[in-house]
Parts: C-alpha cells; sequence; structure tokens
C-alpha cells in the first residue's frame, strides 16, 4: 500500500466545520454523519418492516416524519424509501451494516459522501427558513422530515425541536452555494 | 392551488409540476399487432374537456411521487388525489 497522508476536507474546504453565529441563530457544519439510502424491493413491505425494526431497534418512520434510536436516526424520501444515518465515526462503512441487516429486501446506497448538513440552532431560524424555502417551519413540529428546494437545490429539512432546532441536508457538490444561501438569509433576517 | 397529497398532506402547487393527460400512465403494448395505430392514438389524440380530467401530476420538490389528479379544467377545482401507482396496480399492473 502507497503511504500516502492526504488530508480529508469537509463538504466547505476546511480541515474543521465551519461555524456561523448569529444572535438567536447558529450554523454549524456538520460532518460526523454517515448515510445511506433504503429503498424497498417491490412486495417486500413487510419482510422489510421486519428485518428494520430488529437492524435499528425501531419501526422504519411514515411519510414526513424521522425517529431516532441509539446511534440510528431514521427519515422517509418518498414511498417505500429512507435514509438511515448514524455517527461516522462508528458507521463509516454503513451501507455495508445496514444492507447485512436488511438483507435482500431493501436495495441500499452508500451517500455519505453524497451530502453536506448544516444544523440550524436557536430560536431566530424559522426567520431564515422563511427566506430559504416554501416550507412553514413555524408549523414544523418535532420529528417531521421534508424534502423541499432551497437556492434551487433539492434538500432535506429535518425538525429536531419545534422551531428552533433544525438539520439541513443538501447536495454536497453544491455546498457552497447552500451555505451561502444560509448565511445570506441569516444576514438579511437578523 | 392546492392539491391535497395523498400522503403528505396539502401541498402548493408551486411544488409539482404537471405532465399531462392520466391516459399516458396506459402505455399500450408494442408488440400488439395493431401496435402504429395504437401508438399512434396514444401519442396524438386527447380528449380535452370542459370539466373534470385525470391528469398526471409530479411531486418535484417533494417525495417525487407521481400523483393522479381529477381537476375540473373550468373551476381548478381538485375532486380527486391518488398516487399514479396505486392506480396502475388497481388495473392489474405490478411495476
Amino acid at each position: 500500500m502507497p503511504d500516502h497522508s492526504l488530508a480529508p476536507l469537509l463538504p466547505l474546504g476546511g480541515a474543521t466545520p465551519r461555524r456561523d453565529t448569529f444572535a438567536g441563530l447558529t450554523i454549524t457544519e456538520n460532518p460526523d454523519v454517515a448515510i445511506a439510502s433504503v429503498a424497498c424491493r417491490m412486495g417486500r413491505d413487510a419482510d422489510l418492516a421486519k428485518a428494520a425494526a430488529a437492524l435499528f431497534g425501531t419501526a422504519l418512520p411514515v411519510p414526513g416524519q424521522m425517529v431516532a434510536k441509539g446511534d440510528w436516526a431514521l427519515f422517509w424520501t418518498g414511498p417505500g424509501q429512507w435514509m438511515a444515518t448514524a455517527p461516522f465515526a462508528t458507521h463509516e462503512d454503513i451501507s455495508r451494516i445496514v444492507k447485512a441487516g436488511l438483507g435482500d429486501t431493501a436495495s441500499v446506497t452508500e451517500q455519505t459522501d453524497a451530502w453536506v448538513r448544516f444544523d440550524i440552532d436557536g430560536a431566530r431560524a424559522p426567520d431564515m427558513f422563511e427566506r430559504l424555502c416554501i416550507l412553514d417551519t413555524r408549523r414544523m413540529a418535532a420529528g417531521s422530515a421534508n424534502r423541499t428546494m432551497i437556492e434551487h437545490l433539492g434538500t432535506f429539512v429535518l425538525c429536531h425541536r419545534a422551531g428552533e432546532a433544525f438539520s439541513v441536508l443538501g447536495p454536497r457538490s453544491a455546498a457552497a452555494s447552500l451555505h451561502h444561501a444560509h448565511v445570506a438569509a441569516a444576514k438579511s433576517a437578523i | 392551488m392546492i392539491i391535497n397529497h395523498p400522503l403528505l398532506g396539502p401541498r402548493d402547487s408551486q411544488e409539482f409540476i404537471y405532465l399531462g393527460d392520466a391516459n399516458l400512465i396506459e402505455r399500450p403494448d408494442w408488440q400488439a399487432a395493431n401496435a402504429v395505430e395504437t401508438f399512434h392514438d396514444y401519442l396524438y389524440l386527447r380528449d380535452n374537456p370542459a370539466g373534470e380530467h385525470r391528469e398526471l401530476w409530479y411531486h418535484e420538490q417533494g417525495d417525487r411521487s407521481w400523483l393522479v389528479v381529477t381537476r375540473n379544467t373550468v373551476t381548478h377545482e381538485i375532486s380527486k388525489v391518488e398516487l399514479a401507482r396505486d392506480v396502475a396496480r388497481s388495473k392489474g399492473r405490478s411495476k
């Protein structure tokens, strides 16, 4: 094996996560998430539900929702489709872990490096979101997960605590554009 | 205009993309003897009713599901929204 000493870069290009702080709002790049997508195979819904309950320790979330149990957080992305996330440090090979647990009931695809995740905290978060997307983040309940358009990019907005703690997952290849949109909206609101 | 998504509830129509007549999911059998005729009809012949119309909408900015929406072309009232998958399956198709 050649001895490469390559330094891993985060989605925004830095060595440490970017954090932007405003009065009542922080936007934090969160690279510590491994992600895999799960798509149910045709006619295997019941088998998948059983295998998923055994693997994740919880039932798969219903449309528009997210569930968390232990290391795992799952959210619904479409009919018969979910994203499974877990801490990167312990689940770097997340797709292999998920595939081993779900077998041939679902198709599993590695997604970790396809996404950038921003954690949005603070009571002013809805003021920023109302400038970014069509979702009514003031009315989003804790545990809801929705796909929406931010800066012309397909993104997922997860609500951890109503009105004050959210995560945004967007395409990593457009991480800087997505980050710029968040900061611009935050500056405009605060 | 609000489309009442069967899974996600009421959503603004700007989240959706319109495709056209719901008959587009009734693709003819290309191996049939009269395939040329049936494909001609499938491609070119559309009813253009002033009233109830079944059409395909795609939830592009949401969960990316295809919907069959029954809309009144005169009043824009939407009376029924179904998943296109369910409509196809109810006609005996498995995909």
